[in-house]
Order: C-alpha cells, then sequence, then structure tokens
C-alpha cells in the first residue's frame, strides 16, 4: 500500500508536468486546429532558459534564497520562451493560415527540428547538469514526498487555477473561446483574432516554460534534445484527454503520468512508454475523440 | 513570404521610413530571442561545473544582420516583389508551350538517373565515385522509395501516417535477422520483409479505422515509437542499441557475389581489378530498379479500382462510403502497400549498410519523409524525387563544403576568408534542413508540383492544380 501510494505521488509529479505542456498543445489545436510540433522543443527552450538564468544569478550574487531564485527562473523563461512561441507563430505559422491542413504541420516539424538543433549549436550536445536546488524530503509513514515535488504540485495548482479564471471568467478567454468555435463570427462581431491566437500561443508558452523549469529543478539535468520525449507524451496526454478540452488535457497528463510511474514500478521500466502509447491506443479505439473530447460531428 | 508585415497604422510613412521601424522591431526581437543563447553560452570547465562563456560579439553581429536583412526585404524585397506580381497580372496570359525539358522531364529524369554511376566513374575513377555514388545516389533514392511509398497513404488515400519509419524498420530488421541466422539469401527475404511489413501496416490499420486527424497522427507516432522501443529493449532478438552487424550481402542472384572470398567473387568471375565501388554500383542500380517499381506500381494502382478507392475516400469519405466502396478494406490496403514499399527499402537499407541499429528507425526520420512527400506536393511522384534530390542531397553536400573552413581561394591568396579549421559545417546541417522545411513550406505551400494528373478525365487529359484535390481527413 505504502508502495502504491508512493509510486502515486510520483505519478502526480510527473502528470503535472505533462499536464502544463499538453495544455499549450490542445489550446493551440482547439483554436487554429494545428498540432504544434514545436511545442516539445518550445518545452526545452523553456528548460535551457531557467538552467541559464540559473548560471547567471549564480555568478551574479553570492547566494540567493532559492524561492527567489526559482522564481526568478521561472519568470525569465516564460517570458522569452513566449516570444519564441510568438515569433515562431509570426513566422512560420500565420502566413499559412487558411492554406491546406498539412502545410503547417510541415512547418511546425521544420521549426521543432531547427529549434532544438540551434540549442545544439549554440549551447553544445552535451548534459548540462545543474547541482540540485531543493533537496529536502519529507517522510510520512514510510512514504517520501520530496520539496521539490511538493513545489512542482502546488506550483501546477497555482498555474492552472489561475489559467482557469483566464479562460472562463476575462474578456480575452471569451475572445478565445469565441475564436476557438467560429474564428469567422469572433472576427465579425470585433474580435481581434490574429491577436487572440497569438496570445494563445504566448499563453501555451509560458506554461511550456513553467514545465520547463520544474522539469529541470526536479532532474537536475536538461539537453538539447530533451523537447521530443516529453513533447510526445504531452501530446499523447493531449489526445488521450480530448484534444481541444483544456481539463481534458490536465487529466491526460495525469493519466499518462500514473500509467508510466505505475509500469515501472510493477512491470518493467524498459516498457513504461510502450505501455503508455499501448493505452494510448486501446482507449482511442473505443472513444475515438479522447476522454473529454467532443465527437466531431461531420455535416454533409 | 517568410515574414509577415505589421499592419501599417500610418499610411503616410514612406516604404524607408516603414522598412527602418520594422528593422528596428525585428533587431529588438531577436536580440530578445538570441540573447541568453548566443549571448552567452554554457560550457563545462576543468571540474565539471558548468559555467558561462561570453559572446556579446556574435550576438551583435546576428541581431545587426536580422535587423539589416529585415531592412532590405521590407524596403526593397517586398515593393520589388509586388512589382514583379502586378507586372505578370498586367501580362496577357500566353499559354505558354512547354518546354522540351519538361515535357520529357520523366524520361529524362530516368536515363539521367541510369547514366549516374557511368558518369560518376569516368569522372572520378573507381574509388572517387564511391561518395557521390553511395552518399548522394544511393542515399538520395532511398529516401525517394520511402517517399513514394509514404505519398500511397498520404498522397493518396490522404491519411496521416507519423510513424511510417516502423515499417522501414520492420523491413531492415527481417532481413538482418532473418539474413543473419538463416543465411536466407536478400532475394528470398526482399518480398518477406515486404509481407511482413504489409502485416504491420494492417495490424496499425486495424486500431486506427475510426480515427481522423490528428488522432490519427498521433496513434501512428506512437505505433513508430512502439516498434522502436520493442527494438530497443528486446534484446534478446534485436541485440538492443547495439544493433546487429555482419549482415550479409547482397548477390547478384547468386551467381557474382560481392565477397571478396568467395569463388565468385565479382572480379574473378569478369577478371577484373578489385575494387568496392562495384557492389555500391550494383546496389544504385537495384534500388533505382526497386524505385522505379514503386513508381510503376504506383501509376498502375492509381487507374485500378482500389486506387480510384484510395483518392475517392481522401476526396471525400462520407461520398464515398455513400457509394458503396468498403473504406475498411480501402484504408488498410493502403497502410499495406505503403508499408510493404517501407518493407522493401528497409531490407534494401539493412543490405546496404550491413549494420542495423534503433538509431535510424527515429522519429526524425519519419518527419523527413512526411516532409519530402509534402514538400513535393503530394500525389506527384516527380515533385517527389525532386523535392528528395534537393532536401538529401542538400544537406549531404554540406558535409563537402571545405571551402567553407579554408576560405574560397584562388592560387595562394584567399579571397573570402574561411570561418578557419575548428569549423564544422555538418553541425549546421539540421539547422538548415529545419529552416529549409519551414521556407520551402511558406514560399510553395502546395509543393514543388502544384499541378496533379487525375486519372479519371473527360475527353482531355490535362494536369490540373494541386488546390482542387483534397488531403483528406484521416
Amino acid at each position: 500500500m505504502q508502495y502504491f501510494v508512493q509510486q502515486l505521488i510520483n505519478g502526480l509529479t510527473l502528470g503535472s508536468i505533462y499536464g502544463l505542456i499538453a495544455i499549450g498543445y490542445t489550446m493551440v489545436y482547439g483554436i487554429i486546429g494545428m498540432i504544434n510540433f514545436a511545442h516539445g522543443d518550445i518545452f526545452m527552450v523553456g528548460a535551457f532558459t531557467a538552467l541559464i538564468v540559473f548560471l547567471i544569478l549564480g555568478a551574479l550574487f553570492y547566494s540567493v534564497p532559492v524561492v527567489i531564485a526559482l522564481l526568478i527562473m521561472m519568470i525569465v523563461a516564460m517570458l522569452l520562451t513566449s516570444l519564441y512561441n510568438w515569433t515562431i507563430e509570426k513566422v512560420a505559422y500565420r502566413p499559412l493560415r487558411g492554406s491546406f491542413r498539412l502545410a503547417p504541420l510541415i512547418t511546425a516539424i521544420g521549426m521543432s527540428i531547427a529549434l532544438s538543433n540551434f540549442v545544439q549549436v549554440t549551447q553544445g550536445p552535451r548534459n548540462k547538469p545543474i547541482p540540485p536546488l531543493v533537496s529536502k524530503v519529507y517522510s510520512f509513514d514510510g512514504i517520501s514526498v520530496s520539496l521539490k515535488q511538493i513545489i512542482i504540485v502546488v506550483v501546477t495548482v497555482v498555474l492552472l487555477a489561475l489559467f482557469w479564471y483566464l479562460v472562463n471568467r476575462t474578456a480575452l478567454g471569451r475572445a478565445q473561446r469565441a475564436c476557438e468555435q467560429d474564428r469567422k463570427m469572433a472576427a465579425l462581431l470585433g474580435i481581434d483574432v490574429d491577436r487572440t491566437i497569438s496570445i494563445t500561443f504566448i499563453m501555451g508558452a509560458a506554461l511550456a516554460a513553467v514545465a520547463g523549469t520544474l522539469f529541470l529543478m526536479y532532474y537536475g539535468v536538461v539537453v538539447f534534445s530533451d523537447g521530443f520525449v516529453p513533447g510526445v507524451k504531452a501530446f499523447t496526454a493531449a489526445v488521450l484527454g480530448g484534444i481541444g478540452s483544456l481539463p481534458g488535457a490536465v487529466l491526460g497528463g495525469l493519466l499518462i503520468g500514473f500509467i508510466e510511474s505505475m509500469w515501472s514500478a510493477y512491470f518493467s521500466i524498459d516498457y513504461k512508454d510502450v505501455a503508455a502509447f499501448s493505452i494510448l491506443a486501446i482507449v482511442l479505439i473505443f472513444l475515438p475523440s479522447g476522454i473529454l473530447g467532443r465527437p466531431e460531428v461531420e455535416k454533409v | 513570404m517568410a515574414v509577415t508585415v505589421s499592419p501599417e497604422s500610418d499610411t503616410v510613412a514612406t516604404p524607408i521610413q516603414r522598412a527602418f521601424r520594422e528593422a528596428l522591431y525585428a533587431g529588438a526581437v531577436s536580440l530578445g530571442l538570441f540573447v541568453l543563447f548566443i549571448g552567452l553560452r554554457t560550457d563545462q570547465n576543468i571540474s565539471n561545473e558548468l559555467i558561462l562563456v561570453q559572446r556579446w560579439g556574435l550576438l551583435a553581429l546576428v541581431v545587426i544582420l536580422t535587423a539589416v536583412g529585415r531592412f532590405l526585404y521590407v524596403g526593397f524585397g517586398q515593393p520589388a516583389l509586388e512589382r514583379a506580381k502586378a507586372q505578370k497580372a498586367a501580362a496577357p496570359a500566353v499559354a505558354a508551350e512547354p518546354s522540351f525539358v519538361r515535357r520529357n522531364f520523366n524520361k529524362i529524369g530516368i536515363a539521367v538517373l541510369f547514366l549516374y554511376p557511368i558518369a560518376m566513374v569516368l569522372l572520378f575513377g573507381f574509388q572517387g565515385s564511391l561518395k557521390w555514388v553511395d552518399n548522394f545516389g544511393i542515399q538520395i533514392l532511398i529516401y525517394v522509395m520511402l517517399a513514394w511509398g509514404l505519398n500511397i497513404v498520404i498522397g493518396l488515400a490522404g491519411l496521416l501516417d507519423l510513424g511510417y519509419v516502423a515499417f522501414y524498420a520492420v523491413g531492415a530488421y527481417a532481413y538482418a535477422l532473418l539474413g543473419t541466422h538463416f543465411g536466407l539469401s536478400f532475394w528470398i527475404l526482399l518480398p518477406a520483409a515486404g509481407c511482413m511489413a504489409a502485416f504491420w501496416g494492417v495490424m496499425l490499420g486495424f486500431p486506427v479505422l475510426r480515427l481522423r486527424g490528428d488522432y490519427l497522427a498521433i496513434v501512428t507516432l506512437a505505433f513508430g515509437e512502439i516498434i522502436r522501443l520493442v527494438l530497443i529493449n528486446w534484446r534478446e532478438v534485436t541485440n538492443g542499441s547495439a544493433g546487429i552487424s555482419g549482415i550479409p550481402k547482397v548477390s547478384f542472384f547468386g551467381l557474382i557475389s560481392f565477397n571478396v572470398s568467395d569463388p565468385n567473387y565479382i572480379s574473378k568471375v569478369l577478371g577484373i581489378a578489385q575494387s568496392g565501388a562495384y557492389y555500391k554500383i550494383f546496389l544504385y542500380y537495384l534500388i533505382l530498379l526497386l524505385c522505379l517499381l514503386t513508381a510503376f506500381v504506383t501509376i498502375r494502382l492509381r487507374r485500378l479500382p482500389v486506387g480510384r478507392a484510395w483518392e475517392a475516400l481522401r476526396e471525400d469519405e462520407i461520398a464515398c462510403r455513400s457509394l458503396g466502396i468498403n473504406t475498411t478494406t480501402t484504408k488498410l490496403t493502403a497502410f499495406a502497400t505503403g508499408a510493404m514499399f517501407g518493407g522493401f527499402a528497409g531490407s534494401f537499407f539493412a543490405a546496404r549498410q550491413g549494420f542495423v541499429s534503433p538509431e535510424s528507425f527515429v522519429f526524425l526520420e519519419s518527419a523527413i519523409i512526411l516532409a519530402i512527400v509534402v514538400l513535393g506536393g503530394m500525389g506527384s511522384l516527380g515533385g517527389i524525387a525532386v523535392a528528395a534530390a534537393v532536401m538529401i542531397g542538400g544537406t549531404e553536400i554540406l558535409r563537402e563544403l571545405d571551402f567553407l573552413k579554408t576560405g574560397l581561394r584562388w592560387g595562394d591568396t584567399t579571397l573570402i576568408p574561411g570561418f578557419g579549421p575548428d569549423f564544422t559545417p555538418e553541425l549546421y546541417r539540421m539547422l538548415l534542413f529545419g529552416v529549409a522545411m519551414v521556407v520551402v513550406m511558406l514560399w510553395k505551400p502546395r509543393g514543388f508540383v502544384g499541378s496533379r494528373e487525375p486519372t479519371a478525365f473527360l475527353k482531355e487529359r490535362r494536369a490540373v492544380s494541386g488546390s482542387f484535390t483534397k488531403e483528406g481527413h484521416g
């Protein structure tokens, strides 16, 4: 039982990170109907930005309280990563809006390749380890919970609450939901569609940057190719939950996190990704539009 | 093209003023993007700690280049492009007679491909031709074949497959395992590998029958990853990430062998000097024939009921179904046929390398093949071949650019200084590949060849614009 709860906590931590990235996928998909393949690499850029900010802080100041350091890393990462996603949207996706469906998918894959190789060229191909930021571990009744895990879950919950408020209670969120339902109608009613789409990309990138910072803090290492696997997992999570649905993305992220940690704990760690992908396939056989997704109704 | 211009808020600004403002914006954005990534570099010091190296000069150079480029584009490039467009629109539409090359593009292309190794041998000799035949010829043709195979799934049936490399892997491992363990010949294993890949195509097809669009995309991607992960982790059979080596070479139907130790080694049979180039040239013609087979089958299938059903499925699944076409078998045959050619290409790849490992079958490969199909113009065989030659040949040629290191020289005087011997153009290969994907797509969203040739026509056969064909939802 203790072992099970321990794995549940590990899964929750992992799932929070996946959920944060998955929101970016699902929001972009909801609003312009494309898979932003570069999102995984945006996450990696976020982690790398946090790493560089961490090193700058270390070089400038003798000692900085961990909380403040984390906050600064997170904020700078959010800003710069948003700038990346905003630029990518403007350069690679916007000119192709209204073009055929595969064109933005190809530019997105191209951007993903370009981003990871850009980081490889400018920052070098090696693993970048940092000393542990937070190392405290609490123990309750044989279950150990590290402070890192608590921070990840708390940050995720706070951000999700903020995000929920933004989407459901503000004018910006209303504009986003309107664009999601019908872009042309939204434009007729005076919503600046281009701006709304840009903000969607910015929001997605900001959440991915937070996920990147948390990832760096949790694992203590980042490398240029780190975007792919978490990106694909998060994409899987978004699809599993029903792409286009925000609660679905979080739910999918948590599910993937649980599946992975449970499978590694009880079966074999080698096949944890195979398990996650297989469960995705099985779920989609029975629910072709994901768990919380709306089935696509085609009118003739 | 690549850059959208911010909406003009004040119409009084002259183009130069506007260009200046845009350049400032672009400079500011690129400063923001690159300040941490180019301005600083994370490096390990002797005690293995990360330290920052400062590169502000490089950063300034990049930012200035971006701003100047933007200035030139908005100030001069864009007006010139618009003028050209206006001139083109004003000029009377002349029904341009296609030139000789364009009319006979396919015949000329095939002739060039058949003569290519001979020309290389004449130009560089047997030893010198190795690089050109192997790295360029065979490499490009493998991608042509893969892209033509994927074209059946995406271009004809309109099913987005992001895990095509899985079938390539199945074919390669089928040949590698059966060839090394049972000593079977390539000519038996080639069809066997194709059948096995087709079988896996059907296996993938079943669960995704009901899925559409992005759901299909992620499941096919997941399928590709599952195959790769199984290849890595099933160590007893596949030898894990270490891969399988010592895969037997192809022989000329058992008559002529390319192993030096065999009694029927080519130089002994034909009485010529020993050289590794014979095998490469043989492989070149082998993959060329396999490519032509793929093209032939694709062209013929398009005129058969099953091919027409694929295209109907791509155009409109509901209409297709209401006309009594069985969409289940249509989708499965598309997956199976596409996968079969992937399997052929895979077993050829294993034979050529003599070594396979899961490293060769990563998602990036699927993405490259997909990019070639879309960049070439989905459904157009000629366009896809051109795209493969440009993208793969282009990245291969980056390995050859020695003058970037030494600079351009004329005799002993250096005209343009190079980047020095430490500069490695290979590093920038994939970066440029990604950027090229974006730029080509923005420049020609319909691919290199924008026209399609329908197989069903009224009275007169002619090419139509690619925008008349749909891309399918599946």
